[in-house]
């Protein structure tokens, strides 16, 4: 897995509730059965046109957005269908973290499984970076994992919770299953028991 | 001291724990299906690693199946790919699958249950968020992501963090016409979609005990459509009646197996992290009106008046939803007609469902601003048993297609796809934005309320129903 450690990038809006992985990636493009290649799906049915162009209405399609790799949204983002193409999708589009007031809970574990990092802050908090994103073009900020704090173009810093177990993992890129393996003793140790 | 039924799972399945880490969680059945399984298989050829339990692995090809016959090969070319290489995974790594013209085929959240693959006290994952159907038979079951397959697969374990505990008491007797559909509806309206993350749901209650163990899975099924990734019924008299006599049950005595079942349920005095509690008798048929499972209100009631709305977030989701619909607001549910109706998938694909749905349409011609209605049983099993029973001739005589099962227009990866407005009345468990088909439009009943609207146009009050 690709390790997260400092993020420093442009910030992309998603002003919606709910987004459902359904309209993270929509059911036609599961049929694939590689990880990468996602890029050009995500939030397809609102990215596109009927005509395959972008759509001028879809907030992130404008050009200042383009190259965004912090995706800010509301809350329950990544509900629905457990699909771990939702994360290959943002990650393939370029997005290594979310920030929202709440989450999902598999999509939730899905990020981390991926390299990216979805982070939890208050609803007040979101609201004012909506402001702020929308208020100045090429509006960047940095996600200082280790440290746990974002930090402001301004310099001021926000601080956020994250399970100190995955945030290891995230860090050190670890692959989990190698992880659990070094316990396979214990794994057939509790076989043999029952 | 007393614990709940999660505690006791949870407490046995624990292989390995650390402080500051997540646990090894031990899984005794992992489910696997052709959409989120063909990259998890990939990666343990990448790293030259085996199924650790291929015995407790169980395949299935649900999704992307035709309904219309399996005789010749998937239209589509990657649908055909995906399922071939579910094929070839389970052969090289020595799974069993139950393919497309396998009797026990059929959608997994069916045949898990109706195999007895599913038992009391497991421990079970699948990549597919409708896990928490298992739950019914008082069995710990969430949907995971593809990583996580992988892991399962290599390890036959998951790394956990032990969840908070949410108890959903149901009391009241449910009124006539009136399903476990209609309850899991109301309860998401009432805690909302994010109601139960972070939790696990344990459903108790008189209601619940009343139910049969397909109403159960109806419910638990939903739970993760208010947020909470697994739900649980404690086994009881009605669970063990169910399993008597499924292909799969250990070969041991049954008073063996039964008190062993027996041991999982939730001791009295227990305690959870949060309770709920609704009252089902005074419920009424639920309709959704919106994009999202907790809009939803009563057959008699209507859509929302946006300026009746006090969260800004909230009423900015109902305008939104209401757009997409086509629906104008405070419109009586009973005037919104359908043109498409979907019995099937893994929340009512069963039989008790298709008995519920053909009772209502023995006698009646399918309304005439009715496109199709489809029916879609949930398993070989399931459509076999319909057959015996005559359901089929009752649906054929009323215009309805009769299918082979399948996922089919719960999700619309197979060509059961519908068209840009269409509006469909539907049992499935979703109503996100183009889930059945890009512009389409999806409402949420129970098997009952949608042969009922079939029959009439539009949504009509089921309680009411003359029956033939
Ligand atoms: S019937 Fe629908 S919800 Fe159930 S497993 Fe199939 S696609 Fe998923």
């Amino acid at each position: 897995m690709k390790p997260f450690t400092v993020l420093t990038g442009i910030v992309a809006p998603l002003e919606a509730l709910n987004v459902d992985t359904d309209q993270i990636i929509p059911k036609q493009f599961l049929k694939r059965i590689e990880r990468t290649g996602y890029e050009d799906f995500l939030f397809f049915d609102w990215r596109f046109r009927e005509d395959g162009s972008l759509d001028p209405d879809f907030e992130m399609n404008a050009a200042r957005y383009k190259g965004a790799s912090i995706l800010l949204t509301k809350d329950n983002f990544g509900c629905g269908s457990s699909r771990e193409h939702a994360p290959w999708a943002l990650d393939n589009y370029g997005f290594r973290c979310i920030l929202a007031p709440s989450y999902a809970d598999i999509f939730f574990n899905n990020c981390f499984n991926n390299g990216i990092l979805p982070i939890v802050l208050p609803g007040g908090v979101i609201e004012q970076l909506f402001k702020e994103v929308r208020a100045k073009d090429g509006y960047q900020l940095t996600v200082d994992l280790p440290a746990q704090q974002i930090v402001k173009p301004n310099g001021s810093r926000i601080p956020f919770d994250v399970n100190l177990f995955k945030k290891e993992c995230l860090i050190n890129g670890w692959d989990q299953i190698g992880l659990t393996l070094r316990h396979e003793d214990k794994i057939a140790a509790f076989e043999k028991r029952r | 001291m007393a614990k709940n039924i999660y505690e006791k799972i949870w407490e046995r399945h624990v292989v390995h724990e650390e402080p500051g880490q997540d646990a090894i969680l031990y899984i005794d059945r992992h489910y696997v299906h052709e959409v989120t399984s063909a990259q998890a298989f990939e990666g343990l050829r990448l790293a030259g690693r085996k199924v650790r339990r291929p015995e407790r692995t169980f395949a299935t090809m649900d999704h992307n199946i035709p309904t219309t016959g399996r005789s010749k090969p998937i239209e589509d070319p990657l649908s055909q790919q995906q399922v071939d290489t579910l094929e070839a995974n389970c052969r090289e790594f020595g799974v069993r699958c139950f393919d497309m013209n396998d009797p026990d085929n059929g959608i997994v959240h069916v045949i898990g249950p109706e195999l007895g693959l599913t038992q009391p006290g497991m421990t079970i994952v699948c990549g597919d968020s409708h896990t928490a159907t298992h739950g019914a038979l008082g069995a710990l079951a969430f949907g995971i992501g593809t990583s996580e397959v992988e892991h399962v697969l290599a390890t036959q374990t998951l790394l956990q963090k032990k969840s908070k505990t949410m108890e959903v008491r149901l009391t009241g007797k449910l009124p006539r016409g009136v399903t476990s559909k209609d309850v899991i509806l109301a309860i998401i309206g009432k805690i909302g979609t994010a109601g139960g993350t972070g939790y696990v749901i344990e459903y108790t209650g008189e209601a619940v005990r009343q139910m049969t163990m397909e109403q159960r899975l109806t419910m638990c099924n939903m739970t993760i459509e208010a947020g909470a990734r697994a739900g649980l019924v404690s086994p009881d008299s009605i669970t063990f009646e169910y399993l008597k006599g499924r292909k799969y049950l250990p070969d041991k005595p049954w008073d063996e197996l039964v008190a062993g079942w027996s041991s999982w349920a939730s001791d009295a005095g227990c305690t959870y992290d949060a309770r709920v509690e609704l009252d089902v008798s005074a419920l009424e048929p639920q309709v959704t009106w919106g994009t999202s499972p907790g809009m939803v209100t009563g057959i008699n009631g209507k859509t929302p008046v946006l300026a009746e709305i006090k969260n800004a977030n909230a009423r900015l989701a109902a305008e939104k939803a209401l757009a997409y619909m086509g629906l104008p607001e405070g419109l009586p549910m009973t005037e919104v007609r359908p043109n498409v109706v979907y019995i099937g998938s893994c929340t009512n694909g069963r039989i008790e469902d298709l008995r519920d749905a053909a009772r209502v349409a023995k006698g009646y011609k399918k309304a005439g601003g009715v496109d199709y209605v489809l029916i879609v049983p949930g398993s070989y099993r399931v459509k076999e048993q319909a057959e015996a029973e005559g359901l089929d001739k009752i649906f054929k005589s009323a215009g309805f297609e009769w299918r082979e099962p399948g996922c089919s227009m719960c999700l619309a990866m197979n060509p059961d796809v519908l068209e840009p407005g269409d509006r469909c009345a539907a049992t499935s468990n979703r109503n996100f934005e183009g889930r059945q088909g890009k512009g389409s439009r999806t409402h949420l009943v129970s098997p009952a309320m949608a042969a009922a609207a079939a029959i009439k146009g539009h949504f009509v009050d089921v309680r009411n129903w003359e029956f033939k």
